[in-house]
């Protein structure tokens, strides 16, 4: 059975990027800041590649949710080996206004119209770190889902995954169609290489807006305060053992 | 900036470029090329990238960052490219940018193959060395001048695995490079090749030889010849590396032709016309030292600036001395014009458009702008800056090539002055 693939990719501010909060307190500095695509949804898209590669998977969408920036975004995970894209525009205050809400509804739409037997999403993105939009969208669609997914192998119609849980790792068996979020250690993310950055300007990128797809994207969670996070004290040298041990008592670690 | 229409004028700036490359120099035929062009396009920064440029350059960093900052100081030490590098530079397309998608590049443009350039040396320009090369004389020497049966055998090499080595300069001839005195001589249908170059970079591992060599003797400089020669032709001897103060990771070594047999085939562009394709490459070839340099500089900055903004004496970080920020402010505007001139030079030569005394002079504020930075940092890092846990001190030392390789500065003078004077002497 060969696959339909929907991978979804999120613009993000630069893992690299030191993160400043704004004057007013009601965001981070974004302009003129590098973005690129959420480590963790490139992990995304490697493995709906890899899946492509084994000859299970026939063709792979991704969907970027946000600003015209997000179609740079797009061009990357083409670039990586998806075959198209579909820009969803949201931009200004209704793009700060979105949520995993929202962005699980477009999902969920999306992965209708197209038809899809496989959404892979990163377990979370690392700017709002919300780790909500897979289990969402595998509620809307009423899929199962197969979260902080490790490792996964496809055969016929099932799919094991292994999870990165609390206590160490499980396997479990979905069915297809599912919603598949990747952890850190799915696979290491291929380089967009020259040939392939090449070959991507010439793959297709479709625009919608939410409301094609019948998403209203009216926020449902209103931001009171962003703050820095306390700044840490300076730590203290000390001479010896002795006297690291009694600075550790009078702190009350030991 | 809409995309299409930037796309349109890079398209515009390509085809024509490439027609001109084996035009007359100091031609401008960039007229007919502007005729087609809306003003708007015109009005772009010479630093503007269009969506391949900034795709492009932001990959050749990632990678520059992930896969070559590693081994960067084994490297200097060893003085070894490391082979996971070399690989890598091929698997992401950085060997032969600018070649066709039928031998299996990617097709980009002479821009993004500086960039690349500029990218890795900011991490490490020993790296780039070879990369620039390859790119700008092997590769462009191959597209420009090749036969068909030169272009289906040796390009789909040069992408793949194969790098090139650029073979012009002797030991009684550097500068005066036409005074070389490597002879190849018609045996048949074959040429035989014996001689000795020197300082060619990449050698050790290169399996492609662009080499000059005078044919005719007869005809003084006019009897310079290029010549495809592969690594295992028997006679081709690789000598010992030269131990370098800068650009270590990049070997450099003699190359001896004892009596190299190549078929008449392996004449790249026509007998005799040698001088003239080994200065078209050099030219253009320059603007790439450019953005080496530029990238050098750059990287060196940003190894020094984080640490004057930690480092503190005399109880304040030494960022609040306002002679210490006069003094960075003062480096990153001679960064900022260098780089502007290389991007101008670049865009020039993109667009068909005279860039030979652009490029010449490019290179040469590059050279001198890399050296004062590097010197500059050195001193402002104080005594760590001086070791080599720190990467200045290699930044330091190699930087230093920029003002002797692919013409010293004193060299880019004379071509500088040389155009300024034809241009009084128009007048």
């Amino acid at each position: 059975m060969a696959l339909r693939v929907l991978v979804g990719v999120k613009r993000v501010i630069d893992y690299a990027v030191k993160i400043r909060v704004k004057p007013d307190n009601m965001g981070v500095v974004t302009e003129g800041v590098k973005h690129s695509m959420n480590p963790f949804d490139e992990i995304a898209v490697e493995e709906a590649v890899r899946l492509r590669e084994k000859k299970l998977v026939k063709e792979i969408i991704a969907v970027s949710c946000g600003p015209k920036q997000s179609q740079e975004t797009l061009r990357t995970a083409l670039a990586m080996g998806v075959d198209r894209g579909i820009h969803v525009e949201v931009s200004g205050a209704e793009y700060e206004g979105l949520a995993p809400f929202h962005v699980s509804k477009i999902i969920a739409k999306l992965a209708q119209e197209e038809d899809v037997n496989l959404v892979i999403l990163g377990k979370q993105a690392i700017d709002d770190d919300c780790n909500q939009t897979g289990q969402m969208t595998a509620a809307l669609l009423d899929w199962p889902q197969a979260t902080f997914a490790s490792e996964v192998k496809v055969e016929d119609s099932k799919m094991e995954v292994t999870r990165e849980v609390d206590g160490g790792l499980e396997t479990i068996q979905v069915s297809l169609p599912a919603v598949l979020t990747a952890d850190l250690r799915l696979n290491e993310p291929r380089y967009a290489t020259l040939p392939n950055i090449m070959k991507a300007k010439k793959k297709p990128i479709a625009k919608k807006t939410p409301s094609d797809l019948g998403v209203d994207v009216s926020p449902r969670v209103e931001t009171v305060r962003v703050e820095d996070p306390p700044v840490r004290d300076a730590g203290q040298k000390v001479e010896n053992v002795e006297e690291l041990v009694s600075k550790l008592k009078e702190a009350g670690f030991c | 900036m809409n995309y299409a229409k930037t796309m349109a004028l890079r398209v515009c700036r390509q085809s024509y470029a490439l027609r001109n490359v084996a035009k007359s120099l100091l031609s401008s035929p960039a007229a007919r090329c502007q005729s087609t062009l809306s003003a708007p396009d015109l009005s772009l920064p010479v630093t503007h990238l269009n969506e391949e440029e900034s795709m492009m350059k932001e990959a050749a960093a990632k990678f520059a960052k992930e896969r070559i900052a590693p081994y960067v100081q084994e490297m200097d030490a060893k003085g070894e490219t490391h082979p996971d590098v070399l690989q890598g530079m091929f698997e992401n397309g950085f060997m032969g940018i600018e070649v066709e998608p039928e031998y299996g590049g990617p097709g980009s443009s002479f821009a993004v193959a500086n960039m690349v350039i500029e990218e890795l040396s900011k991490v490490d320009p020993a790296i780039s060395v070879c990369c620039d090369i390859h790119n700008t004389l092997i590769i462009t020497a191959l597209r420009n001048y090749g036969t068909k049966a030169q272009k289906d055998k040796y390009l789909p090499m040069a992408v793949t695995d194969s790098v090139g080595s650029f073979c012009l300069s002797e030991p009684s001839s550097g500068s005066d490079a036409f005074a070389m005195k490597t002879k190849a001589t018609r045996d048949g249908d074959d040429y035989v090749i014996s001689g000795q170059k020197c300082w060619i970079s990449s050698a050790t591992f290169a399996k492609i030889f662009l080499v000059f060599a005078n044919a005719d003797f007869t005809k003084g400089y006019r009897g310079i010849t290029a010549f495809l020669v592969d690594r295992d032709t028997k006679g081709l001897v690789i000598g010992k590396p030269e131990n370098k103060l800068g650009i270590r990771a990049s070997p450099t070594c003699p190359v001896y032709f004892e009596d190299v047999r190549v078929p008449a085939s392996n004449v790249l562009g026509e007998v005799g016309k040698g001088y003239k394709i080994s200065m078209e490459l050099l030219n253009e070839g320059r603007i790439g030292i450019g953005a080496q340099m530029i990238g050098l500089a750059q990287g060196c900055m940003d190894a020094t600036v984080p640490y004057i903004m930690e480092r503190e004496q005399f109880g304040q970080k030494l960022w609040d001395f306002q002679s210490m920020q006069h003094q960075v402010a003062h480096v990153a505007t001679q960064i900022e014009a260098a780089r502007t001139m290389v991007y101008n030079a670049i865009r020039l030569r993109e667009a068909g458009q005279p860039f030979i005394k652009e490029a010449a002079m490019c290179k040469l504020l590059s050279a001198e702008v890399a050296s004062l930075t590097t010197s500059k940092c050195l001193e402002w890092m104080g005594g760590v800056g001086f070791t080599k846990d720190y990467p200045v001190e290699k930044f330091y030392r190699d930087c230093k090539i920029g003002a002797i390789y692919e013409g010293t500065n004193n060299i880019q003078l004379n071509t500088i002055a040389k155009l300024i004077k034809e241009e009084y002497l128009r007048q």
